[in-house]
């Protein structure tokens, strides 16, 4: 990578962190949701945990909740992040920069993590002292499930501003969407011998599956498994190469079609 | 004069339409040229093609001496751009938007250049203040004042003064003119103001239906035609009456 090259990314990032400066709200939302998502399945976790202590042991459901929760933050952090560049109308003024696609990307990439970390860092905090659950327990296994389920939001991220930056605003919508598509197959909330034998063969190819039934085997059972983890990367990287493809390919067909200038609905 | 840019056989189809048909241009170092048409005539096609925002159908794009078409990024750093219909971030200060584009074409030292720029286009006042805030004419100054951040050799603008006030539009001229002067700078500027093409522009490209129809500088068309004024010579050439 270059100095200028560098010097892009960094200015990119730091266009984003003025936006962030620029509007407390923001700073507010980026940790409400997480935060409102572990209260209400803190007492959740609490009520079940009184009839049906299974379902909660050693503080699960809130740290599923919490993990799950950073796949959903990194790719609506990453996709707003690049829907500012179309509300702001300001995507002809950057790629007649000599801004490289996957430069934006890392820096799209950079701002989803700082965001994602601003969002869960309180929340997964807020759950020590109110629920008694801390993940930090996790130790190491935590960051892998963690970056494998950024890894996995990035991925769909990408996708759907390929999708954005070819269809336009009219797409916005597919931001909030296309993340819950995968959520009945990740087994986020039940173990996959939960689902239909045939939901089962579908999840297989999820890499999310992966990382709940390893978090599931480590807190529940105190067992690591990094064969699953590993799968759950291997399948990451392989969306992640198909989602940079769809990216550019997108791209490609906008300078075609004449869209880059034209980012409205 | 090097040429600094050059199209050969530059086309665009958007499907069965031809937005530009073998436009073949040249623009010499340090010169002004306007590129006037009226409506769906092919201009900001154009200009899209020569800035790499639209991939051409056919032809080729050379600007400096780099295959444009090929690998853009090396001119890119050379040149801008400004439109009045292409925003900057409007929650960023004049100062933040500046800093931004600095970086973005790798400038070193980038605090002194933004503050050059500030001063340049006389930003001072409000340079601390977000673009949403400031008049049409404050942030055309602005959108200037970015497309000049990386000293560019070659500047393509649309529109520059669209809606703006005269005391404005007459600043801008005489910026523009001194920019081609002092810095030798290459201008190609898209525009409606046959005003402002008489008074800034040495050379003329006039399309039609996407094809260049006519070219030369002002003081030749209006002999060709006969005409007193560019507006003439304009509805002439826009109406098809070019015998």
């Amino acid at each position: 990578m270059t100095s200028e090259s560098i010097s892009r990314i960094q200015g990119l990032l730091l266009r984003y962190l003025y936006v962030l400066r620029s509007s407390w709200p923001r700073i507010v939302e980026i940790s409400y949701w997480p935060t409102m998502q572990l209260i209400i399945w803190g007492f959740v976790s609490l009520h079940f945990g009184a009839s049906q202590p299974e379902i909660t042991a050693s503080g699960i459901l809130i740290s599923v909740v919490l993990v799950w929760d950073s796949l959903f933050r990194s790719h609506v952090s990453y996709t707003l992040s690049f829907l500012e560049e179309m509300w702001s109308r300001n995507l002809g003024n950057l790629f007649v920069a000599p801004l490289r696609p996957w430069e934006l990307m890392l820096a799209l990439a950079s701002i989803s993590m700082i965001r994602t970390l601003i969002g869960m860092i309180p929340a997964a905090l807020l759950a020590i002292p109110f629920f008694g659950v801390s993940v930090f327990d996790m130790g190491f296994p935590l960051l892998a499930f963690f970056f494998n389920l950024v890894f996995t939001g990035w991925a769909i991220s990408q996708v759907v501003t390929g999708i954005l930056i070819r269809y336009g605003l009219g797409a916005e919508s597919l931001t909030w969407v296309i993340p819950f598509m995968i959520a009945p197959v990740s087994c986020i909330y039940y173990p996959l011998s939960t689902l239909p034998p045939w939901l089962q063969e579908v999840a297989q190819f999820i890499p999310t599956s992966y990382v709940f039934e390893g978090m599931r085997a480590l807190v529940l059972d105190g067992q690591w498994r990094g064969d699953l983890l590993q799968k759950a990367f291997l399948l990451n990287c392989f969306y992640f190469v198909c989602g940079l493809c769809v990216f550019l390919f997108a791209f490609r067909s906008a300078r075609k079609h004449g869209l880059l200038l034209q980012t409205g609905e | 004069m090097s040429v600094v840019l050059k199209t050969e056989n530059l086309s665009k189809d958007f499907g069965t339409i031809r937005a530009v048909d073998n436009l073949c241009l040249e623009l010499k170092q340090g010169t002004i040229t306007a590129l006037l048409g009226g409506n769906g005539a092919g201009k900001t096609t154009t200009l899209s093609m020569l800035l790499g925002l639209l991939s051409p159908s056919r032809g080729k794009i050379s600007i400096f001496d780099y295959d444009f078409i090929k690998d853009r990024y090396p001119a890119l750093k050379r040149m801008n751009f400004s439109s009045p219909y292409v925003d900057l971030p409007q929650r960023l200060t004049v100062r933040e938007n500046l800093t931004v584009y600095a970086k973005l074409y790798g400038l070193k030292n980038i605090k002194n250049s933004v503050l050059e720029m500030i001063e340049t286009f006389r930003l001072s006042e409000f340079a601390d203040r977000r673009l949403r805030k400031l008049s049409a004419g404050q942030k055309t100054r602005v959108s200037l004042a970015k497309a000049l951040i990386n000293r560019p050799e070659l500047l393509l603008l649309d529109e520059p003064t669209a809606s703006l006030d005269p005391e404005t539009v007459a600043w801008i001229r005489a910026f523009l003119k001194e920019y081609q002067e002092e810095r030798k700078g290459t201008i190609l500027l898209a525009s409606h103001d046959m005003k402002e093409v008489e008074q800034l522009c040495e050379n003329v490209l006039l399309l039609r239906r996407g094809k260049l129809v006519e070219e030369g500088s002002p003081k030749d068309l209006l002999q060709k035609y006969d005409r007193k004024t560019l507006e003439e010579v304009f509805l002439d050439v826009s109406r098809g009456n070019t015998e």
